[in-house]
């Protein structure tokens, strides 16, 4: 970037450009489609029933607003900034992907779908997207690599008492990114009556910038809770990155606030310098996967190369296209937690607060816990805990050398 | 004779399908060498028949004599896909090819070596690159057009560009004297059609279902209908594609269009005497074989002089 914008909010263009990222790279058949959804959702937003729609939800099914805690213990632990955590682990199904659901379950509905089809790593997108097919009384086909099915059991089984089909993805890596080829392909086999909820923001445009608005509830509760506890809004702001939803959702409203400081934390892996990482920002280059042109893991010849994390929900190639922007732009510092720091953060957090958190924001606790002892004591430090931990004990118990 | 009638059909036709020119030294490249193909094939008063193989499937080498087989075996057209880890569009036999060729080594590097290598001794017969854009987009988009106008490609097929990003990809190759094919699709309606048509050259692509490649069984009829919805809003020739695998297929599909491509159900045969594992001739012989099974289908169609394709 040559010059600040004006604003980081005003994103993307007409055309569902970031700056140079962002873009609708599909398949003509699904163009029709991705042209009417983004028709139904600007019809949508107009629509003071749409929005009122899903504040009723969030408030009486989701249970927002989430708490916003001061966690003291940590605080005291790490010595510097005030550490806070927006609690949306304890959403119902137990992470911020419910957010986004509800939003696009309401968006199927006045589309007049029929049928949903989702894409998760972790399962916890899954999950909630099997919840809210439930509650509107859709049929739901969840697409779900086979590495992750086997390493996120509880997930699997969750869906299926939704009534959720689980189909295991044995293409490719068999992760995340397989999931998500696999859903386009149901997609475009089914486009005359299926509605693809994906679950972050990634994805052609209009999924990045709605994905975004469904989950900035976020950080709206949170400027006025941290202004009712501290009379202000925090210093700085910390979520794990895997496509960037939870982070997105955060940061999106205080991306304007020019003093805050923003940081986004990826999945290091086994470290960045062993090439076994799924940190696009931090390692990637621009290429185009699955309808945006993002910030990849890939090689020289632009073949997409396998991620690695421990947790199955940071297990991605790529990375949202805002962030990607974010990142050019200067206004995000994204960093790199790797599995061992990530898994001490969660030991330290479940000790410490009476809280298992789960891996992905294991690695922003992780970061919280480099970051905070830097910082004054005055500072207030904002971490968005993003989902719980229960659905990864299995994981941590092998990473741990503990057989259950 | 460039392409020779397929075996056990000689002359059945032989009004409706005079013998092409020999190769002139003055021969055609790129967009004209398409426009020349189509032209030849309206004055033969048939469909053509397009092949796609997946560039490095299952070897390079096996790729190669693959390439330098078809036309030969009745291939009037060629589409050369190009490798990716993620070809979303794509069932299961295009993406088995596509790790296959991958784990061959494959790369665009040497995807355009094998165009160079099938231009030593073809210059008549188009090319046609087809794939996702992230490969071409690490390449380079600049250098990736002018390698593969001197390698001798004709045009392109980018599944994952639709108009909305013409900028990208399609404006400049047609800049560079290529052909930019776009897909039309059951979904594609009137209303949109200008958009799809505004920039295609060459030819433009029915995709004959919603879906993936390999999986769906073709509708004559269905294709029919929306082969002439396109043609009253084109005068390009029109190809359909997606779940043509016979020659009674093609011969069906040959009655409504200008061209039947078939892409799967070769791939599906390279891949069957490949793991039978009788060598890179056997794999040779039996994409042979198909093409020229699938060659008499189309060419047991003769097709009125006049009111199909460009004027």
């Amino acid at each position: 970037m040559n010059s600040i914008p004006n604003s980081f909010k005003a994103g993307p263009d007409e055309r569902g450009h970031f700056g140079i990222f962002g873009g609708r790279f599909v398949a003509e058949t699904l163009m029709p489609l991705i042209l009417e959804l983004e028709q139904a959702y600007k019809d949508a937003k107009a629509d003071p029933k749409f929005q009122a729609e899903i504040d009723r939800l969030n408030k009486d099914y989701i249970g927002r607003p989430s708490p916003l805690y001061y966690a003291d213990r940590m605080t005291k632990r790490l010595g510097g900034a005030k550490v806070y955590f927006k609690r949306d682990e304890l959403n119902h199904t137990g992470a911020h992907k419910i957010n986004n659901c509800i939003g696009q379950i309401l968006l199927a509905n006045r589309m007049g779908r029929k049928r949903i089809i989702a894409e998760t790593g972790a399962g916890q997108h899954g999950v909630a997207t099997a919840t809210v097919a439930a509650l509107f009384g859709l049929p739901c086909t969840i697409y779900m690599g086979a590495t992750d099915v086997e390493r996120q059991q509880p997930n699997v089984f969750r869906m299926k008492l939704l009534g959720a089909e689980v189909k295991p993805v044995t293409s490719g890596s068999q992760t995340l990114k397989d999931a998500m080829n696999e859903a386009l392909r149901d997609w475009v086999t089914n486009v005359h009556d299926t509605y693809y909820i994906i679950g972050t923001v990634a994805g052609p445009h209009p999924y990045p910038e709605m994905v975004r608005d469904f989950q900035s509830v976020i950080g709206k509760e949170a400027r006025a809770q941290m202004l009712e506890a501290e009379g202000r809004a925090p210093d700085s702001l910390v979520a794990c990155i895997g496509g960037g939803s939870n982070a997105m959702g955060l940061f999106y409203e205080f991306l304007d606030d020019k003093d805050i400081k923003i940081y986004g934390v990826e999945a290091g892996g086994h470290g960045v310098e062993t090439g076994q990482h799924a940190a696009s920002l931090t390692a990637g280059r621009p290429g185009i996967l699955h309808g945006n042109r993002t910030y990849l893991l890939q090689d020289a010849d632009g073949q997409i190369t396998e991620a690695h994390s421990i947790s199955a929900g940071l297990d991605y190639p790529g990375v949202g296209p805002e962030h990607a922007w974010l990142r050019d732009a200067g206004r995000v510092n994204y960093v790199s937690i790797t599995d061992r720091e990530a898994l001490d953060a969660f030991q330290l957090c479940a000790r410490l607060e009476g809280i298992l958190p789960a891996l992905e924001p294991s690695h922003a606790l992780g970061y919280v816990t480099k970051l905070a002892p830097t910082l004054p004591k005055d500072h207030i430090l904002l971490m968005n805990l993003c989902g719980r931990g229960d659905k990864d004990i299995f994981t941590i118990a092998k990473a741990l050398g503990q057989n259950l | 004779m460039n392409t020779p009638a397929p075996p056990g059909h000689p002359g059945q036709h032989p009004e409706a399908a005079p013998r092409r020119p020999r190769e002139r030294s003055d021969a055609k490249v790129g967009a004209a060498r398409i426009a020349q193909r189509f032209a030849d094939l309206k004055a033969e008063q048939r469909a053509g028949l397009i092949t796609f193989i997946t560039a490095g499937d299952p070897d390079i080498d096996t790729s190669r004599e693959i390439l330098k087989a078809l036309p030969a075996a009745g291939a009037d057209l060629i589409e050369l896909g190009m490798p990716f880890t993620d070809p979303m569009a794509d069932g299961p036999a295009i993406q088995k090819a596509n790790l296959r060729a991958l784990k061959s080594g494959a790369t665009v590097a040497k995807t355009l070596a094998l165009v160079r290598s099938f231009r030593e001794t073809d210059t008549t017969t188009p090319l046609l690159l087809m794939g996702y854009y992230n490969p071409i987009y690490a390449y380079g988009v600049h250098h990736f057009l002018s390698d593969a106008v001197a390698a001798g490609v004709d045009g392109l097929i980018a599944v994952d560009i639709p108009p909305e990003e013409d900028d990208e990809l399609c404006l400049p190759a047609l800049r560079n004297g290529m052909s930019f094919v776009r897909l039309a699709t059951p979904t594609t309606d009137d209303r949109r059609l200008p958009r799809v048509l505004e920039h295609t050259s060459g030819f433009v692509y029915y995709v004959s279902m919603a879906g993936i490649t390999g999986v769906g069984k073709i509708d004559p009829a269905d294709v029919a209908a929306h082969v002439a919805r396109i043609r009253k809003q084109t005068p390009l020739p029109i190809a359909v594609g997606f779940g043509i695998r016979t020659a009674d297929q093609a011969a069906a599909i040959a009655r409504v269009a200008d061209a039947c491509v078939v892409g799967s159900a070769l791939v599906d045969r390279i891949a069957e005497a490949t793991a039978a594992g009788g060598g890179s001739a056997t794999v040779v012989n039996a994409a042979r074989e198909l093409t020229s099974t699938l060659a008499e289908g189309v060419r047991r169609v003769v097709k009125a002089a006049t009111d199909k394709g460009a004027p």
